[in-house]
């Protein structure tokens, strides 16, 4: 059987662009996405340039006001919300549950569409009209009312991107109730679907809102029709409720599918079955639940009732339980397992490590009476630098290098891979951990300088970023070396136990010959033993 | 039941029901955003939305309300006499939704039209005279009906695609889930304009 890496219904890139073919959809999705990373990465690296020098400033400010506007943009509406979802998701969430697809393949094509145009709309807002939006990428009312750049287009863009996540998830929960192969019951379905499952009723649920917030914004500008505007009685803290109502839950659909990736790689290299399986499964939907109700928790100094902060500040706690039984259940994983520190083990080890920092760095926060002094400084920028690119990014990194080979059919050079981790990993921390103690000191955010005292902060911050992006270049130029000239990967080079690795590498355009029959529970390492 | 992959995956249609299910939350969530904004606001300007609420002509309304609950019992009709054989009176009905839909959008232009000529609309000189309240209950009124309008058109020119669908018999009494599916949709266009016509029309 040729894989579908070979078999394409039409010839060349038509067989690209217009197959409903899930596994290369995925693959569409990665492409597009690591080009709009690495854009943003390079923008952020500019920031960086632009806190080593004191005086004069090497941008002027409306460029980094810029800078910092579309480095959130593209990072966040463009890669890690779509990030595994949209390309582990659609490659193995079929595979995994035993489906020869998804259940909407056309539906799953147009949403790479709407990926595509809503990013085209954003970057063209940056070449057309009066410039680059400035508001940063939360686009708070009035500001963003008022703002003479071309903020309406930069919206828009985003608002087209929602209608790419929506109909992702839900083309995901329709497959996952409908396509599960016979036998692949809920209890036994990877943790990485549960936590898709989780993820796609954030996405269908809470997106509808930001659409909606979006689109007045659109309107306010175009037609001004005062609803956010406080001349004409409107009120801005009814656009950062509605902002917040999508983009709190938002970030669970980042951190949500690395978390069910890491799920499955731990278990893989330790050996062993997971632990707690049930409490993962279920962790991951209280996550979605609970992470729905905590959007307060960014507008503790807006003026809010004291009632509403306290019970805000309450719920963030409680959110954090779901994700420290993840945290623990991993972590029980690795007890008398036999641990294999490959590649993808080792970055997912770093997923635990960098992601507990941002989840307590969070927690932090989540107090009131702190939240007052480290409101809008970089301990924000840390923290959640700690959480979507330490959790959310390295578990991308990780699930990148786990699922390579399978993708593609090609090894990558293990001692290289592991070998880009040691500047990943010492520029992250030079980078975020500054940025935490600066935001202590009382550095404020999204600001194009910087007094002096905090110039010592800002220099390793910056040395940091230098270091990250090198590994950054690294860690990909290797899997671009190994995708033309890697040796053929074996069918299941990790040992791996779900489905995707009983199938042959890459997979076959059907995926399954015949669909098959599952007849027990995942991440069963030794069926002799007694459990 | 547990796996329709194995047979067919193109004619499931429990979960293109599903699917269509979910899209219809999705929608109910996007005005749910401006019923929140229409709570909050009315809490706080209750005379202005008494009074913005005397304003509007209340006959158009209802006249649109009837209107629009008719084209939902001929979609319905149409999908009913489509399974039972009834080619015929099902390409009638779905025209008639049609005919209603468009008969709603054209009352709702005649009545933004009166409104604008009052010199009622965003950003006109003369709303901005009266007190924020007005304002903001007749930007609300504008973005809902507005939005709603949208909804309309797009129920227009989806039933319409299936109408062509049940003309070629594309769409036929077995496999009639695409029709089911754009009446669900009419159906949703008509449940919000249910709750929009007692929060502006009747709130007076």
């Amino acid at each position: 059987m040729s894989s579908f890496l070979d078999e394409g219904k039409r010839p060349g890139i038509l067989g690209w662009i217009l197959s409903t073919d899930h596994k290369r959809i995925g693959i569409l999705y990665l492409a597009s996405m690591l080009f709009l990373f690495f854009i943003a990465v390079a923008i952020g690296v500019l920031m960086r340039i632009e806190q080593l020098t004191l005086n004069p400033p090497l941008f002027a400010p409306q460029v980094y006001n810029a800078f910092f506007t579309v480095h959130g943009v593209i990072m966040i509406f463009m890669f890690v919300l779509p990030g595994l979802p949209a390309v582990f998701g659609n490659f193995f969430m079929p595979i995994m549950i035993g489906a020869r697809d998804v259940a909407f393949p056309r539906l799953n094509l147009m949403s790479w569409y709407f990926f595509i145009a809503g990013a085209a709309i954003v970057i063209s807002s940056l070449f057309t009209g009066n410039g680059p939006p400035d508001t940063g990428w939360t686009f708070y009312a009035p500001f963003s009312l008022k703002s003479s750049t071309n903020v309406s287009l930069g919206v828009l863009g985003a608002f087209v991107l929602g209608f790419s996540s929506i109909l992702t998830g839900l083309n995901f929960i329709t497959t996952i109730h409908r396509l599960r192969a016979p036998g692949m019951t809920w209890h036994r379905m990877p943790l990485f679907i549960w936590s898709l499952y989780g993820t796609a009723w954030i996405q269908l649920l809470a997106t509808p809102i930001i659409g909606i917030t979006l689109l007045l914004i659109i309107a306010e500008r175009l037609f001004g029709i005062g609803v956010f505007d406080p001349a004409k009685g409107g009120d801005p803290l009814l656009y950062q409720h509605l902002f917040w109502i999508y983009s709190h839950p938002a970030v669970y659909i980042m951190i949500l599918p690395a978390m069910g990736a890491i799920t499955e790689i731990i278990p893989t290299f330790a050996h062993k079955t997971i632990f707690g399986y049930k409490a993962i499964a279920y962790s991951s939907i209280a996550i979605a639940f609970f992470g729905s109700l905590v959007w307060g928790h960014h507008m503790f100094t807006s003026g809010m009732s004291e009632t509403a902060n306290l019970v805000f500040s309450l719920l963030t706690f409680i959110v954090a339980v779901p994700s420290a039984i993840k945290v623990f259940n991993w972590t029980a994983t690795l007890y008398k397992g036999s641990v294999e520190v490959r590649p993808p083990m080792l970055y997912a080890l770093t997923f635990i490590f960098l992601f507990s920092v941002g989840g307590l760095t969070g927690l932090m926060q989540g107090a009131l009476a702190v939240n007052v002094q480290l409101h809008d400084t970089y301990f924000i920028v840390g923290h959640f630098h700690y959480v979507m690119f330490g959790g959310a990014g390295m578990g991308f990194l990780a699930a990148v290098l786990y699922w390579f080979p399978k993708m593609f059919g090609k090894m990558f050079n293990e001692r290289i891979a592991a070998l880009a981790w040691v500047p990943i990993f010492i520029g992250f921390n030079m980078l975020y951990f500054s940025m935490l103690v600066l935001g202590y000191m009382g550095m404020p955010r999204r600001y194009f300088t910087h007094l002096p005292q905090y110039h010592y902060g800002h220099t390793v911050a910056s040395i940091g970023s230098f270091i990250l992006a090198s590994g950054l270049i690294l860690f990909f130029a290797n899997l671009l070396v190994a995708l033309f000239k890697g040796r053929k990967a074996e069918q299941n080079p990790w040992g791996g136990v779900t489905l995707e690795w009983q199938i042959p590498t890459p997979p076959p355009t059907e995926n399954f010959s015949e669909i098959p029959e599952i007849k027990g529970r995942p991440y069963v390492f030794n069926p002799e033993a007694p459990r | 039941m547990k796996n329709p992959s194995a047979v067919s995956v193109h004619k499931d249609y429990e979960g293109s029901k599903l699917g269509m299910w979910l899209f219809l939350f999705t929608e109910i969530i996007l005005f749910g955003g401006l019923f929140i904004l229409y709570s909050a606001y009315r809490s706080r300007y209750p005379i202005e939305f008494h009074d913005g609420g005397q304003h509007l002509n209340v006959v158009i309304g209802v006249a649109n309300t009837v209107i629009l609950l008719t084209s939902s019992l001929t979609v319905a009709i149409a999908i009913t006499a489509l399974r039972k054989g009834n080619r015929r009176l099902s390409i009638f009905c779905l025209s008639a939704t049609i005919v209603l839909g468009i008969a709603f959008l054209m009352d709702k232009y005649v009545e933004w039209s009166g409104e604008i000529h009052h010199g009622i609309y965003p950003n006109s000189p003369e709303l901005a005279l009266r007190p924020q309240g007005d304002q903001i209950f007749f930007g609300l009124y504008y973005s809902m009906t507005g939005l709603h309008g949208l909804h309309v058109l797009a129920g227009i020119l989806l039933l319409s695609l299936i109408l062509v669908f049940v003309i070629r018999e594309k769409v036929t009494g077995t496999d009639f889930n695409r029709l089911e599916n754009a009446g669900l949709y009419w159906h949703l266009v008509d449940v919000i304009w249910i709750f929009l016509l007692p929060l502006f029309y009747l709130a007076a």
